[in-house]
């Protein structure tokens, strides 16, 4: 435990050691404030919730967590300290969470500070605050599936473009999983529940009813298993990559 | 303390690591030579448990680097190939982050970063990101995070690269110092390195141990062993004093470098350690030649490099 909190602590201290977080965290604030005030219609709809902010989480996800978990381990291998890292007296278990924790603790920040949102909504009504939360944590769950997915994939390579491009068109695959557009590919040969199996994969029918404040226990399984999957894969990748 | 067997690796079907064994011990330091690409980072990688094996065990302090890796890596103190760490990071915090993960904590902890700070002279850079840093200092915060937790076995690869004389100076006497109840694996390239701090030298190349003996005895393999090298001071008589040098009993042939006024007498056989210096100093004293110096030379580790490695490249 004392280990993954060392590594935690100085991976998240990392993010703040270069204008990269913060850059990031202002593009994280204006892309949700646009998205939430113009293309969602805030104040049009004329409802005290917040269902245009939430909503456009898995598309913005789908290119600012990538960025995140893209220089996870990929820096580490192009900066050699991975070499380090790895002599070092912790499991590859200790190294896969510590940097995770890290990386979600940072998306979570950027998730936490768009609080004037909330804040604004219930200036102007009387919404729902248990869904909101309910909807925050599906949120964060949902980053967290991207995130353990990124972490997998940038730990196969030593270029963090390659590793940004791979988690974006992955990601892609996990929130379109539930269209027609995907299921119709299989539905034509594959057995039904072959196709079932497909749609539940779907990160967007998993957040669907969080966001609406339904905390669901599938759901949450759901991503939390997608997120064990990822990083067990994630330390097979790594000790892989030590015998080869 | 350190034993290896059989050790292979193999990559992309070419054995770069073939079949090598060793042990060593509590005392030792241990100096690793070979040609670029000789297979001595690769072997370092395999102990420290950084890459895995092909083939074959290692075992430190009594610990299977693959079964028992934690175990392992607690007991090593690592300096890998071009001293890598955080860029970001200062020398203070990337060693403090290396303390809570070697488990230091409380006093040992603040006397263990204060004694490596002192000892790899880190005070003026220590608030300065390690980005920023001179080649030189980087290799310091890399040596200063690999003997940090005191370790019982340190390998460092190539740790003076890149360091001014002084510093390689200080870190020559640093490994000294900790070399008495240590085992210490160093590769290097400067090879009167390993004169002044190795009590053994390995030669690979190819993956394979060439050579594996003291400094010392390593050189007396050197054609120069007990030559003599004879400094004039102008270069007047020098034909007739190289041609009366090569003529004496003792002495096998010569080797005569005009511009730097030197001659150097090859040692006939190898009975008398002495004989062709007193030869030589003999007749000189005897001529009344214009003598600078006289030297006896124990034999030369560059030579015996060559010889032994075939001259080539990996
Ligand atoms: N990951 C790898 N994949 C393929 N080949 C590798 C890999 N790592 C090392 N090699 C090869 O193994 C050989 C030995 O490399 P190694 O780094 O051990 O040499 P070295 O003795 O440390 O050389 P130097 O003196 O230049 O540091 C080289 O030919 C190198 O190209
Ligand atoms: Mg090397």
């Amino acid at each position: 435990m004392s280990m993954i909190r060392a590594l935690f602590r100085r991976e998240l201290a990392s993010y703040f050691a270069t204008p990269v977080a913060y850059v990031f965290i202002v593009i994280f604030l204006v892309l949700m404030g646009t998205f939430t005030f113009y293309l969602g219609g805030f104040y049009e709809r004329g409802q005290a919730d917040l269902a245009p902010f939430f909503d456009y989480h898995p598309w913005l996800y789908l290119f600012l967590v990538p960025a995140i978990s893209m220089r996870l381990w990929a820096e580490e291998r192009k900066t050699g300290s991975v070499e380090l890292l790895m002599t070092l007296p912790i499991t590859p278990w200790q190294a896969v969470l510590g940097k995770f924790l890290a990386a979600w603790a940072f998306a979570g920040i950027a998730l936490a500070l768009t609080f004037p949102i909330w804040i604004t909504v219930n200036y102007l009504g009387d919404p729902d605050n248990g869904a909101i939360l309910a909807a925050y944590l599906g949120s964060l769950l949902m980053a967290g599936g991207f995130l353990a997915i990124g972490s997998c994939i940038s730990a196969t390579t030593r270029n963090q473009v390659i590793a940004f491009v791979i988690t974006v068109v992955v990601c892609f695959g996990f929130l379109l999983s539930g269209f027609p557009l995907v299921l119709d590919l299989f539905s034509g040969w594959a057995p039904q529940a072959l196709v079932d199996g497909i749609a539940s994969l779907s990160f967007l029918t998993h957040f669907a009813s969080l966001s609406k404040g339904v905390i669901d226990l599938r759901d949450l399984l759901y991503f939390g298993l997608v997120i064990a999957a990822f990083l067990y894969a994630n330390t097979i990748v790594l000790q892989w990559k030590q015998a080869d | 303390m350190l034993k290896i067997e059989n050790l292979t690796k193999i990559y992309d079907q070419r054995a770069v690591v073939d079949d090598l064994g060793f042990a060593c011990g509590p005392g030792e330091v241990l100096g690793f030579l070979g040609p670029n690409g000789a297979g001595k980072s690769t072997t370092m990688k395999m102990i420290t448990g950084f890459v895995t094996p092909t083939s074959g065990r290692i075992s430190v302090a009594g610990h299977d680097v693959e079964s028992d890796a934690l175990a392992a890596r607690r007991v090593i103190g690592y300096l890998p190939e071009g001293a890598p760490s955080y860029p970001e990071m200062t020398p203070a915090s990337f060693l403090g982050f290396i303390a809570d993960v070697r488990g230091l904590t409380g006093e040992t902890r603040r006397r263990r970063l204060d004694a490596v700070i002192g000892q790899l002279h880190l005070e003026p850079v220590l608030e300065q990101s390690i980005d920023t840093l001179s080649k030189g200092f980087k290799r310091r915060v890399g040596l200063a995070q690999a003997i940090l937790h005191d370790p019982e076995v340190l390998i460092l690869d190539e740790p003076t690269d890149g360091l001014d004389p002084n510093q390689k100076h200080e870190v020559r006497e640093l490994i000294r110092s900790m070399s008495a109840d240590k085992l210490i694996v160093i590769s290097t390239h400067i090879l009167e390195e390993v004169e002044a701090v190795c009590s053994r030298a390995i030669i690979i190349a190819h993956g394979r141990i060439l050579a594996d003996d003291t400094p010392g005895a390593l050189a007396a393999r050197s054609r120069y062993h007990n030559a003599v090298r004879l400094t004039l001071s102008d270069d007047a008589r020098f034909d007739e004093i190289n041609s009366a040098v090569a003529g004496l009993d003792a002495v096998a042939g010569t080797e005569a470098d005009r511009a730097q006024k030197a001659i150097t007498a090859l040692a006939q056989g190898s009975g008398d350690a002495t004989a062709a210096w007193r030869a030589v100093s003999e007749l000189a004293a005897n001529g009344n030649w214009p003598v600078a110096s006289v030297q006896l030379e124990a034999g030369r580790l560059d030579e015996v490099f060559r010889q032994v490695t075939g001259g080539a490249a990996a």
